[in-house]
């Protein structure tokens, strides 16, 4: 099925062909304490302790959090507010690498998923700092535990990847499609489900392939190729494309009975129980035509990014601006000195000549953004509303409905940033929503 | 009105002078930046996302209509000569000065590049007579940009298509002037005597009691000279196979949606239908009011401009419609042969209410679809 709405933005994957490469160990790492949706958890070292590779450097802080843990041996010089990817200083550990690279003796492996029992397996997954990295970062045990009432019938894994220059998880799907399936299977054992959908982007046909040859036999799995369009990712528009199911507006996938889940968390969560391994490591993409040499890298979670850089040759002389993520919802960083965090898919470098820097016009009503516009809204309307400070009204248009996958700013030709004015005009609804719930109770 | 996107000043030059270099990239094991000497940070651009952009932008959108625009054109050149040539310069260096001029007046930043003005003076001189005196065109150029945009704020935010605002002032105003239909000449020249429109010729008939049919026999409009434009009327309004060439251009492009000339044009063409089953002796038939009159140019031209009409295709749509059955009563039973431009301006005042009634579907929103989900 396709999904209403979507654009065709330039791919640029021109590093879908690059094996990933391992990133060689580095002097010094940053481990923020809140790389996930929810709580930032507590920190469980101080300055001067010694620590083992996968160590947990913080305690969670609440249901929806998750710990980090340290991603190399050496010593914490630091637990302090440094700079976050999210533009903000937060509460880091940093790490002065010892060299060896030693394994904390708590690493250990967690056994067979097969035969282990499914809270078991939640909580394994839990200790080991599982987030969904596909960028939005959200705990994967309290994806894993659905309410009573919402039973869930069917797992999806997203491969769809359809943030243009990313191809972190293509590659992960073709060097290492056991892993994928071991973790779909994993997932599945959780949820106990007996059914799940693959869903690929058509552009990565050989991704399908190789998952289809690695499925292990006991796994019922249909795999399906995507038509290519953006958002093609987007768990409400992929779950739609794979079972014609619609998630209700203001609703979740498990509303549907569906759980998705990124082809990188899965081998994360593989890895964790298979070998014990805490989430330290990911695969990033390093791209755009600023960057001397694109790369697929796995890195260590706290990977400063000036590291990352130099090691990809260096930014050239006309960058303009570094992304986390990809260029339709990849944030834009002020500062080199971020680290690497766990929702990290990409490092987007692009050059002076191709970062739009505009005044925005007055709309033209073109309509262009009501048709791009996967969830069927009005960002013109949304826009112009929010223009004018009528937070309001702009429930009567179903802002929070808004997925900000930014289709519609991607194709004004005004160039109206549509995407910051509703940002901003949800943020002030919700305020607005909150004093009257204030004020009735 | 408009905001500065990105946050920071780093304009372009000055990212490129303090681009810097990037961190010197040592072999292994690049140094921690607090030691020896830090690298100077580049000047980075922070926005929020997307990052990146179609290709396509206003003017572009503009320019494209003007191409679509010359087929017209030039089939009322080669059907009016120079008086044709006469009124199509001075409406488009009228708009363009007084949009330019009003502009300034506010303090407003320019607009010329933006080329709206240019298809508002071209639009305006397709909706005159190829006979109109200097300053008839330039009061139409006035309304038009001034009133008819500017003082709402400029593009964008105009309710109301300005060429036809500029039509309609003009109309009222000098009715004598704008319904003076110079006869066709034969190629590049116009003639000195005047000429009925199809519409005008049937209005007039029937005014001296005769039927349709006898009108139509005195009149001499079969349709193949409809369609190539051999007949009185508004210099662009004439060709319908230009106008058709033009439009389908726009179509391809995907600046104009097919609901809107399609909507108008079947409208009209079902409905004087309608009548003409009903009587043939009062109303002329179906295809005679489709290829006659402005219908052609309105509903390519003006009634899909972005700006005055629905943004969803079903808006549009219904938007399409409207000015069908508007255009029908004012020709079959209003006060004037022609009743496009008065339609298109009425549909637009009802625009914000059609938007209003046919936002889309939000995804999810299916209270059925969800249930049904849940079943299965």
């Amino acid at each position: 099925m396709k999904f209403k709405g979507g654009i065709h933005p330039q791919y640029n994957k021109g590093t879908a062909a690059l094996p990933v490469e391992e990133m060689p160990l580095g002097a010094r790492y940053v481990v923020p304490l809140a790389q996930h949706l929810g709580a930032p958890g507590k920190p469980v070292v101080a300055k001067g302790d010694r620590v083992g590779r996968g160590q947990p450097l913080s305690e969670p802080g609440g249901f929806v959090s998750v710990a980090v843990h340290a991603p190399t041996s050496g010593k914490v010089t630091a637990v302090k507010e440094l700079p976050h990817p999210l533009g903000l200083e937060m509460t880091a550990v940093e790490i002065e690498a010892d060299g060896e690279d030693a394994w904390w003796e708590g690493v250990q492996p967690r056994g067979a998923w097969r035969e282990m029992d499914p809270a078991a397996l939640r909580d394994a997954l839990r200790d080991a700092g599982l987030v969904g990295m596909g960028g939005a970062t959200f705990p994967t045990h309290v994806k894993l535990s659905p309410p009573k009432d919402k039973p869930i019938g069917t797992f999806i894994l997203n491969g769809a990847e359809c943030e243009p220059y990313l191809t972190s998880d293509h590659r992960v799907m073709l060097e290492q499609p056991r892993e994928v399936m071991e973790g779909v299977g994993l997932f599945m054992k959780v949820l106990g489900v007996t059914k799940a959908y693959v869903g690929v982007e058509a552009n990565k046909a050989d991704a399908l392939d190789a998952l289809k040859a690695a499925c292990p036999p006991d796994l019922d799995v249909a795999f399906a190729l995507l038509e290519v369009k953006y958002p093609q990712g987007s768990e409400k528009q992929l779950i739609y494309a794979l079972t014609g199911r619609t998630v209700p507006a203001g609703g979740l996938p498990m509303d549907v009975g569906c759980l998705v889940q990124n082809v990188g968390t899965a081998v994360a969560a593989y890895e964790a129980i298979a070998k014990g391994w805490p989430l330290i490591q990911r695969v990033t993409t390093v791209t755009g035509a600023a960057i001397r040499q694109p790369k697929n890298l796995r890195l260590r979670v706290g990977t400063p990014l000036g590291d990352v850089l130099a090691f990809c040759g260096g930014l050239t002389e006309d960058v303009a601006k570094v992304v986390y993520g990809g260029p339709m919802m990849g944030i834009a960083q002020f500062s080199l000195d971020v680290p690497i965090i766990k929702g990290t898919s990409g490092v987007l470098c692009l050059p002076d000549a191709e970062v739009v820097q505009y005044l925005a016009d007055a709309c033209i009503r073109c309509g262009a953004c009501v048709d791009a516009c996967p969830m069927g809204l009005l960002p013109s309307t949304l826009g112009v509303l929010c223009e004018r400070d009528r937070w309001e009204d702009l429930e009567d248009f179903n802002v929070a409905d808004c997925i900000e996958c930014g289709s519609c700013a991607f194709c004004c030709p005004a160039y109206r940033p549509l995407v910051q004015l509703i940002k901003r005009g949800k943020a002030e609804l919700r305020r607005i929503q909150k004093m009257r719930q204030q004020g009735a109770a | 009105m408009s905001m500065e996107q990105d946050k920071t000043g780093a304009s372009p030059p000055e990212v490129a002078a303090a681009g810097g270099d990037p961190p010197a990239p040592p072999p292994a094991k690049p140094a921690p930046p607090d030691k020896a000497e830090p690298p100077r940070a580049p000047r980075l651009v922070v926005s929020t996302s997307p990052h990146v952009h179609r290709d396509q932008d206003v003017p572009r959108i503009m320019r494209s209509v003007v191409w679509a625009l010359v087929p017209g054109i030039l089939v009322g050149l080669w059907f009016f000569g120079l008086a044709a040539l006469q009124v199509y310069a001075i409406a488009v260096a009228g708009c363009l000065l007084f949009e330019w001029a009003f502009r300034r007046m506010l303090g407003r930043p320019g607009t010329l590049g933006d080329w709206s003005a240019v298809v508002t003076g071209l639009l305006l001189a397709m909706n005159l007579p190829a006979g109109s005196p200097w300053w008839l065109v330039v009061v139409g150029c006035l309304a038009a940009i001034v009133l008819g945009k500017q003082i709402y704020g400029g593009l964008g935010y105009n309710p109301f298509n300005p060429a036809l605002v500029a039509r309609v002032v003009l109309l009222v105003s000098f009715p004598v002037q704008m319904t003076t239909w110079p006869a066709q000449g034969g190629p590049l020249t116009v003639d000195a005597t005047t000429a009925a429109t199809p519409l005008g010729a049937i209005r007039e008939a029937l005014s001296v009691g005769q039927t349709v049919p006898q009108a139509m026999a005195g009149a001499d409009f079969p349709v193949w000279k409809l369609l190539v434009g051999m007949r009185g009327g508004c210099l662009g309004e004439v060709s319908v196979i230009a106008l058709l060439l033009g439009g389908l251009f726009l179509l391809r492009k995907g600046h104009i949606k097919w609901q809107v000339p399609v909507g108008f044009i079947a409208t009209v063409f079902l409905f004087t239908g309608a009548a003409w089953l009903g009587d043939p002796e009062r109303y002329a038939n179906p295809l005679y009011h489709t290829f006659s009159g402005g219908l052609f140019l309105g509903a390519f031209f003006m009634a899909t401009d972005m700006v005055t009409s629905p943004v969803t295709r079903r808006g549009m749509f219904i938007f399409a419609v409207g000015c069908g059955l508007i255009t029908v009563i004012i020709r079959l039973w209003g006060g004037y042969p022609e009743g496009v431009s008065f339609a298109i301006l009425l549909m637009n005042a009802a625009t914000p209410l059609i938007d209003r009634y046919t936002k889309p579907q939000v995804f999810g929103a299916k209270r059925k679809l969800y249930e049904e989900a849940k079943a299965a």
